[in-house]
């Protein structure tokens, strides 16, 4: 299963591999609010964060669409499913993967788009922290879209509009978080705790579904 | 070990494809499946892969280990694509397949270094997949079936692109298997010089009832 997630990895910073391609979307959409929004320093710290979770999940949907594609067209998929290791641990595998080359750079990348929206330092770090815990709930609903889609040619947008109803929770408790770390009356727990609790449901339901949504989509 | 299909038959949408297709493979017995384009050839593999559901009819492995839940975690299946990584190198894909499927009970895999010796290419593991030739390519996705053991080979059309020397190649590869107890069922129109030989003529939809099987 390591050689599966390294191969993965790998892939993912090879030529055509796009795991920079979400980082690069990522800075692009939030490095121009700016300019749009204007020099008003005070609403800018204010919609920063929500800013930046937007970014982000828009970033993690993009390259989702090849998570299982890619190896359905060249038929290594076909080889995953004949295997004796279930399905399930496949997908789960192949999510952390996809959310460590995809994912992770969008949290680490958060801090740096964070300043130019004039966010205070608790601000990114709380962003950072809700992104960290987040993001893996995006990429294991996605893998689910990602599923159902894998034998469409030019599935990607389908993938985005099936998976953004289910992740609208994600990004409603990530940014609440954040707002209760700048805003002093709202508590700042309960949304975390929510927010890890569908990661830790969606890292259950996501690849079981996943896996049921590969084997009936086998043709 | 022992493979049996009893009445198998598989529809593709609304269509049947084939019919009531029975056999029997005993181990170091070869299945060689022929027919025109069309009439059902990778349709039947890819349900004996396990990666069809047969409209009705079973597939049945005797005598193998008892964990086994369906005889596909037994198979290799080499289809009409080759499973390879274009980005990644030849060795990068062999060894990722090695490890990802690792041995089934009773044999042990090549390594790298046999298994791109065995087809012939020794010299050219370093280089990135998509930057050999179709017959290359074709090539090492034959040694991926050795550099992981499994008794059952499932190959569909295994020798197209290769020249006439791949073609020897790969029937010694084959030998080789069946010597050494496997089961290999083969869509393919190349001879393979076999001992132990069966062949199933199929001859599509239109004469479904006129499908059969002999000993060559």
């Amino acid at each position: 299963m390591m050689a599966l997630f390294f191969r993965d990895l790998k892939l993912s910073i090879r030529a055509g591999g796009g795991a920079m391609i979400g980082v690069l979307f990522f800075m692009t959409v939030v490095a121009v609010i700016p300019f749009g929004v204007g020099p008003d320093l005070n609403l800018l710290s204010r919609i920063g964060p929500a800013i930046l979770w937007i970014g982000a999940l828009l970033a993690s949907l993009l390259g989702l669409d090849r998570l299982f594609q890619a190896e359905r067209d060249d038929g290594s998929l076909d080889l995953m499913l004949m295997q004796e290791t279930p399905l399930l641990f496949t997908v789960f595998v192949k999510c952390a993967a996809h959310w460590a080359a995809t994912g992770l750079p969008l949290v680490i990348a958060s801090p740096l788009l964070g300043l130019f929206m004039n966010m205070s330092e608790i601000a990114i770090g709380a962003t950072m922290l809700t992104l960290l815990i987040g993001t893996p709930a995006i990429t294991f609903i996605g893998a689910v879209g990602a599923a159902v889609a894998v034998s469409l040619p030019r599935g990607g947008l389908l993938v985005s509009i099936l998976v953004l109803p289910l992740a609208i929770p994600v990004l409603i408790f990530g940014v609440s978080a954040v707002y209760a770390v700048i805003e002093d009356p709202a508590p700042f727990l309960p949304p975390l705790m929510i927010l890890a609790a569908i990661t830790l449901f969606f890292a259950v339901i996501g690849p079981v579904a996943a896996a049921a949504a590969l084997r009936h989509a086998s043709d | 070990m022992r493979l049996m299909a009893e009445g198998l038959s598989a529809k593709r949408g609304e269509d049947l494809i084939f019919n009531d297709i029975s056999f029997v493979l005993d181990a170091s017995e070869a299945l060689v499946v022929t027919g025109p384009n069309g009439s059902g050839k990778s349709t039947l593999l890819r349900v004996l892969a396990g990666l069809l559901r047969p409209e009705s009819g079973h597939l049945k492995l005797e005598n193998g280990p008892p964990e086994i839940a369906h005889p596909s975690e037994l198979s290799h299946y080499l289809g009409h694509r080759n499973a390879m990584k274009r980005e990644l190198t030849v060795a990068e894909n062999l060894s990722f397949w090695r490890d990802f499927m690792g041995d089934s009970p009773g044999g042990r895999g090549a390594t790298l270094a046999e298994a791109v010796e065995a087809v012939g290419l020794p010299d050219i593991a370093h280089l990135p997949f998509g930057y050999l030739s179709a017959g290359q390519q074709r090539r090492m996705a034959m040694a991926k079936l050795i550099v992981a053991y499994r008794p059952i080979w499932i190959l569909d059309e295994p020798t197209a692109a290769l020249d006439a020397g791949a073609d020897r190649l790969f029937a010694d590869l084959v030998k080789a298997h069946l010597g050494k107890g496997g089961i290999v069922v083969a869509a393919t129109h190349q001879p393979l010089g076999l001992d132990r030989m069966k062949e199933l003529h199929m001859t599509g939809f239109e004469h479904l009832a006129g499908d059969h099987w002999h000993d060559a």
